[in-house]
C-alpha cells in the first residue's frame, strides 16, 4: 500500500536499503523520531550513528564515512542539516564530489507549529548554488521512496526535501524516479505550471478550477538540479506563458531556476512562493500555507493573470 | 620503548628538508604560510616518516593511515611531505596554486595522498571522525590522524567533534595540536584566548599527551603511545614555535601568510640547511 506521509516513506524505504547494503549509515542529531531515521536504528542499530545536537559535525562526519566507502544519508529538519551545516556541506563534502546524501526534513512550512526558525523557505536556493550538488524536491511519498533509491544508488552529494505531514500522492505508486526529467502530470495549451513538492498537488487543483477557461499543463519538476533547461523550454514552448509554484522563497528556488532555464524565451512568469519573507507558527498546516499565498487559488490567480496578459 | 639516535636524527633531517621544501615553495615576493608550516614540520615528518602507513604508489591503500590537515593553510607543508615520500614529484611543488593544477592554495581531494579538502577551519577533525567511524564499523585497524591548530580551537566544531569522539570512545582517531600561540592577528591569549587546552580536551573525554613539538623522541613516542589507548581517541598537545627555524620568523605573527624578499628567502634556506 502507498505511504501518505513523506518522512514515513523515507524512513522505512531508507531502513530497507539498509538491510541490503550495509554501507549505507544512517545519521541523525538528536531528531531521529521526526525524520524517521529511527527506523534504522532501532532495526540495524550498528548502521545507525547518533551525532548529538551538532549538526555541523555531522555533515563532515558524513564527508569522512563517504570516504571510507560508506553511503551516509544525514537526517535533520532542513534548517539544521542544510542551512546549519552549509560550510561543511560546501567545503567537507561538495567540493570534492562526495558521497552524502542530505536529508532535509520538515522542509518548507511543514513545520507549522514551531514557526519561522524551523520552517527553510531558502533551502532549494543555498542547496542548489553549490556545484555538485544534486537537489531533489519529492512531490508526494511515492516519490519519496523512488528518490531514496535513487540517492543510494548513485553517487555524488545530493540533498533532498521531505515534508512532515499527511498529504495525498499525486504521482504513480512504485513509478521509477527519473533525475531531471520534469513529468507532465496534465496536459493544456495555455499555460504551463512547473511545480515542486506538494505545490504539484496544489496546481493541478488550480488548473481544474479554470479548466473551463484556461487549457493548463502541470508539469512535477522534482529534480530542481540538475534542471533539463532544454526539457523544459520545450514544454513551456506553445503556452502562453508561465507559472511557478514552490513551498519556498520566490527568490533562488524553482522559480529561479525555471527563469534561468527560460532565460531566452521570452515568456512571461508568474512565481507563486513565499514572497522574501520567513514564516510564522500557525495551528494548523493549511493555516501557514494560506498565510504564505501557498493555496490553488493563489495558483489559479497566477494562471489568470498570464492568460491575460 | 628507545629510539635510536638515528631514526631521530633523519626524522629530523625530514623535517628540516620539509621546510626547506616549503620554503621554495613559497617563493619570492608571494604570501605563503611560512609560519604554521614551520611550526608543524617535526609533527607532520614523524607522522609521514615514522609512524604512518601508506603506499606512495596506491595512494588509495585500503590499508593505509589517514592523515588529514585540518589547518589547510599549511597545505604546502603537507604537500612538500607527500612529495618526499614519493606520492608526486618534488619538482611539482613549484607549480602549487597554478590554476586547474592539483597542488591548490589548500589540501583537495582528488591530489594523491590527500585525504579531505580542508581550509574553512575546524571541519577537519570532524571528518577524521566520520572516517574513525566508518574504519571501525568494518573492523579495520587503520588510524586516522588529524592536524588541528590551536587557533583553530576558537571554532565550535572542534568542540562537537572532540565531545562525539569521546563520547564514542574513537581510539583509532588522535587529533595533534600545534600550539604555537599564535593566530593570524596576534598571541591567542590576547585574541581569543582558549584557556587550558589540556583540560579542556581532558574534560571531553581524550587522551591527553603534551609534547615539546620540536623535541622528535617526545614526538615519536607520543604517538606510539597514543596508539596503546584502547579506550580513548587522543590528543597530543604540541608545543611548538610558529616560523621553528627561522630566526627573522620565529615567533613572529607577522609571518602567519608573510612574503619573503630575496635576502629573506636566502637566510631562511641557509639557516634550514
Amino acid at each position: 500500500m502507498a505511504y501518505t506521509n513523506q518522512r514515513t516513506a523515507y524512513g522505512e524505504t531508507l531502513l530497507s536499503l539498509a538491510k541490503e547494503n550495509k554501507d549505507i549509515v544512517v545519521l541523525d542529531a538528536d531528531l531521529c523520531g521526526s525524520t524517521m531515521g529511527k527506523m534504522t536504528e532501532q532495526a540495524l542499530p550498528e548502521q545507525h550513528v547518533e551525532m548529538g545536537i551538532a549538526e555541523a559535525n555531522m555533515a563532515s562526519v558524513a564527508g569522512g564515512l563517504a570516504r571510507v566507502g560508506k553511503i551516509p544519508f544525514a537526517n535533520s529538519f532542513a534548517v539544521f542539516s542544510a542551512g546549519r551545516a552549509y560550510d561543511q556541506i560546501r567545503q567537507s563534502i561538495s567540493i570534492g564530489k562526495l558521497n552524502v546524501k542530505i536529508c532535509g526534513s520538515s522542509a518548507g512550512v511543514s513545520d507549522f507549529g514551531d514557526g519561522a526558525t524551523h520552517q527553510s523557505v531558502d533551502d532549494i536556493a543555498y542547496m542548489r548554488v553549490i556545484p555538485n550538488m544534486t537537489v531533489i524536491v519529492p512531490a508526494d511519498p511515492n516519490e519519496v521512496v523512488g528518490a531514496t533509491k535513487y540517492m543510494a544508488e548513485n553517487q555524488g552529494p545530493m540533498y533532498m526535501r521531505v515534508n512532515r505531514n499527511d498529504y495525498p500522492n499525486v504521482t504513480e505508486e512504485g513509478a521509477p524516479f527519473k533525475i531531471g526529467v520534469p513529468t507532465v502530470m496534465r496536459e493544456g495549451t495555455d499555460v504551463v505550471v512547473f511545480a515542486c513538492g506538494i505545490m504539484v498537488g496544489k496546481a493541478l487543483e488550480a488548473a481544474e478550477k479554470v479548466a473551463d477557461k484556461i487549457s493548463v499543463k502541470v508539469v512535477n519538476v522534482s529534480t530542481i538540479k540538475p534542471m533539463n533547461k532544454e526539457l523544459i523550454c520545450e514544454l513551456a514552448k506553445d503556452c502562453k506563458g508561465v507559472v511557478t509554484a514552490e513551498e519556498h522563497s520566490v527568490i533562488g528556488g524553482l522559480g529561479g531556476a525555471i527563469a534561468e532555464a527560460l532565460c531566452k524565451e521570452c515568456k512571461p512568469i508568474e512565481f507563486v512562493g513565499v514572497n522574501d519573507t520567513f514564516g510564522s507558527s500557525a495551528h494548523s498546516y493549511n493555516d501557514i500555507l494560506e498565510y504564505l499565498g501557498l493555496t490553488p487559488e493563489h495558483i489559479a490567480n497566477a494562471i489568470e493573470l498570464i492568460y491575460n496578459l | 620503548m628507545g629510539y635510536s639516535k638515528e631514526l631521530l636524527e633523519s626524522l629530523e633531517a625530514k623535517a628540516q628538508l620539509l621546510r626547506r621544501d616549503c620554503i621554495k615553495c613559497i617563493g619570492v615576493g608571494v604570501a605563503g604560510h611560512v609560519g604554521g608550516s614551520c611550526s608543524s614540520a617535526d609533527l607532520v615528518a614523524a607522522l609521514y616518516f615514522y609512524k604512518m602507513k601508506y603506499d606512495p604508489k596506491n595512494p588509495e591503500w585500503e590499508g593505509r593511515d589517514y592523515f588529514l590537515l585540518s589547518k589547510g593553510h599549511v597545505a604546502i607543508l603537507q604537500y612538500s611531505a607527500l612529495a618526499e615520500a614519493g606520492f608526486f614529484p618534488v619538482e611539482d611543488l613549484m607549480r602549487c596554486k597554478e590554476v586547474g593544477f592539483y597542488l591548490q592554495g589548500h589540501p583537495h581531494l582528488g591530489t594523491p595522498g590527500i585525504e579531505a579538502g580542508t581550509g574553512s577551519l575546524g571541519q577537519g577533525l570532524s571528518l577524521g571522525l566520520g572516517m574513525a567511524i566508518g574504519l571501525k564499523m568494518d573492523n579495520k585497524s587503520n588510524r586516522v590522524y588529524v592536524l588541528v591548530g590551536d587557533g583553530e580551537q576558537n571554532e565550535g566544531q572542534i568542540w562537537e567533534a572532540a565531545m562525539a569522539a569521546g563520547a564514542k570512545k574513537m581510539n583509532n582517531l588522535c587529533a595533534i595540536i600545534d600550539n604555537n600561540g599564535l593566530q593570524a592577528m596576534g598571541k591567542i591569549k590576547d585574541r581569543l584566548d582558549s584557556g587550558d587546552l589540556a583540560e579542556k580536551w581532558k574534560a571531553f573525554g581524550w587522551n591527553v599527551i603534551e609534547i615539546n613539538g620540536h623535541d622528535m623522541k617526545e614526538i615519536v613516542k607520543a604517538l606510539d603511545d597514543a596508539e596503546e589507548c584502547k579506550d580513548k581517541p587522543t590528543a597530543i598537545i604540541a608545543h611548538t614555535v610558529k616560523g621553528k627555524g627561522i630566526s627573522f620568523a620565529e615567533n613572529q605573527v607577522g609571518f602567519h601568510n608573510a612574503a619573503l624578499t630575496q635576502e629573506l628567502y636566502d637566510k631562511a634556506l641557509a639557516e634550514l640547511s
